[in-house]
């Protein structure tokens, strides 16, 4: 056997067993899309959206409550772990760029960034819902944000980096300031990138369960403010999905299914954004 | 103090006979007829962390006339003309002696604020670095930052600086456009204009045309033609035929050190060095 055979022979295997694993992969994921899906649309309806859930044995229902609770607590923790996570990200790439504080404060984020959800959850738990004597939209959004905070500052970080320096050069040269430059210019260059790194924060907090099931807990009722027990999505199909009843499973598939595709609808339209943004700038 | 002062006597130790040959040759303005000097360079020396980049360099800048560095890569070229705007003061670390007087004033003395000498110093740069923005406000980003212009005066500004840099004729009506949509070479005179706006006194060069094509090219040579008259021009080039066209004074620099330095006529046809010669006539780099 010629060297040439030995090498054609040997690059087909491997181009075999890669596109396997490949198949494999994308398999899973359309088996898990495509259950949701099937199981999921069929509970959506417009009771879905607008009704609260139904007692236990009494037919229909909704999960609008949950489906607000969500969206509050993810724009409240966005509200808390955006600017906190731009300017400490903005800190570690343009002014504590060498310096000891940057260097362990970049280190604890990537620490923090890999916490488990739970222990964060039970963090919360012992800050703010134990002083606090209840459960709360605010606990939930406050556990949410710390999950945030570290992806965002560590991204706005990247982004910022990424500018070229002759950008900032070419700022610095024209007798701009420094922070200037940065408010004017290097965010600017840099927005798109930070853009998508916070839509992504909000993708992977909106799927949380762990932090709420110790903070916002759950409610079968309407919200009057942050301030009380607050349902949302997951823990309610957490909940339902362990119920005995059909009516509380099929609810369950259906926040599974607005979960998944919610998520789905983030990162689909930070890639449009992405684009657009390229072929602007 | 004893320390910086030990330093530069090693430098001139270093420097051995050849500085005291290259500094009777040269001697600024002794032999040359410069007119008006804009910048006098004195002793400079210039240091990343431990490492010395230049040795020793002193020459002087006619006022309102283009001046050329060339030399091999790595030679110092650019880490000289990044002294004259404190560049280097962006990095830790890096740090620069002696004296670089403009109209008289130390220029290196940290009494004097980096910014405001930045405004009279201006710097186009190899790559082509237009901001994230139209082409107006790229202009219009430099105009806003220390004065209060109305925004009739900011139109105007900024047409006039587009003019300045021959690109009027080709942006005019898109001006809203963003600067990174125009070519190569336009983003380069976009940075030009940009530089023009804040009406420096002296416009730095680091390989304008390095990442340009030949066409674009020949218009920023052009537009050198034309500004040299109404400010002072530093550029530095890889290419010796281009430092021949647009400069009216050269500088020859190798391994951190001023070769020789006289008119570019001189330099090209009739240097004092052999080493100037070789590196001219290609012989060498």
């Amino acid at each position: 056997m010629t060297l040439l055979t030995r090498r054609k022979i040997l690059n087909g295997v491997v181009l075999t067993l890669s596109g396997l694993a490949a198949v494999a992969g994308l398999f899973m994921l359309t088996w898990i899309l495509g259950n949701v899906a099937w199981k999921g649309i069929s509970s959506i309806n417009w009771d879905f959206f607008t009704k609260l859930p139904a007692p236990p044995g009494v037919k229909g229902g909704g999960l609008a409550n949950a489906i607000t609770g969500t969206l509050l607590m993810t724009a409240g923790a966005a509200c808390i772990a955006v600017p906190f996570g731009m300017m400490s990200g903005t800190y570690l790439a343009e002014f504590g760029k060498n310096s000891k504080v940057g260097s362990v404060a970049r280190f604890l984020a990537d620490i923090l960034v890999s916490a488990p959800s739970i222990v964060i959850g039970v963090f919360v738990y012992l800050v703010l819902v134990k002083p606090m004597h209840h459960f709360s939209g605010w606990a939930g959004a406050c556990s949410l944000a710390i999950i945030m905070l570290p992806v965002v500052s560590r991204t706005t970080e990247e982004m910022l980096r990424l500018v070229p320096p002759e950008i900032r050069e070419a700022a610095l040269a024209l007798g701009s300031p420094y922070w200037k430059m940065t408010l004017k210019i290097i965010y600017r260059s840099a927005a798109s990138g930070i853009f998508t790194g916070v839509m992504l924060a909000v993708a992977r907090v909106a799927g949380e369960t762990a932090p709420l099931l110790f903070t916002s807990l759950n409610s079968p009722y309407w919200m009057h403010s942050m301030n009380e027990p607050m349902a949302n999505l997951t823990v309610v199909l957490f909940n339902y999905a362990m119920s005995p009843y059909d009516d509380w499973h099929s609810l369950a598939w259906g926040a599974a299914f607005i979960i998944t595709i919610s998520v789905l609808a983030i990162n689909i339209f930070t890639r449009v954004i992405l684009r657009a943004k390229r072929r602007t700038f | 103090m004893n320390q910086t002062m030990y330093r530069q006597g090693e430098t001139g130790q270093a420097m051995g006979m050849q500085k005291n040959v290259a500094a009777m040759e040269l001697g600024p303005s002794k032999k040359l007829n410069m007119g008006d000097i804009k910048l006098s360079i004195r002793g400079l020396n210039f240091y990343y962390g431990e490492k010395q980049a230049l040795f020793d360099n002193t020459l002087d800048i006619a006022d309102k006339k283009v001046t050329a560095f060339i030399g091999p890569s790595g030679c110092g070229k650019s880490t000289h003309i990044r002294t004259y705007n404190r560049m280097y003061e962006l990095y830790k670390g890096f740090r620069a002696e002696g004296e670089i007087l403009m109209d008289g004033i130390n220029i290196l003395d940290q009494s004097i604020p980096a910014l405001h000498l930045r405004r009279k110093v201006g710097m186009i740069f190899q790559k082509p670095t237009p901001f994230p923005m139209s082409v107006f406000d790229n202009i219009a980003y430099g105009l806003k930052l220390y004065n209060n212009y109305s925004p009739s005066d900011i139109e105007g500004r900024v047409e006039k600086a587009l003019q300045d840099a021959a690109l009027w004729d080709e942006v005019q009506g898109k001006l809203q456009q963003p600067g990174t949509a125009l070519s190569g070479g336009q983003q380069q005179r976009l940075c030009i204009a940009r530089a023009l706006a804040v009406e420096p006194d002296v416009l730095l060069m680091d390989e304008p045309c390095s990442a340009l094509d030949p066409i674009a090219t020949a218009k920023i040579e052009e537009l050198i033609e034309e500004l040299k008259g109404k400010l002072t021009i530093v550029i530095v080039t890889h290419n010796m035929q281009q430092a021949a066209r647009v400069s009216d004074f050269t500088a020859y620099m190798y391994m951190g050190k001023l070769m020789e330095f006289g008119t570019t006529s001189t330099i090209f046809m009739n240097p004092v060095r052999k080493e100037t010669e070789d590196y001219v006539t290609g012989r060498f780099g």
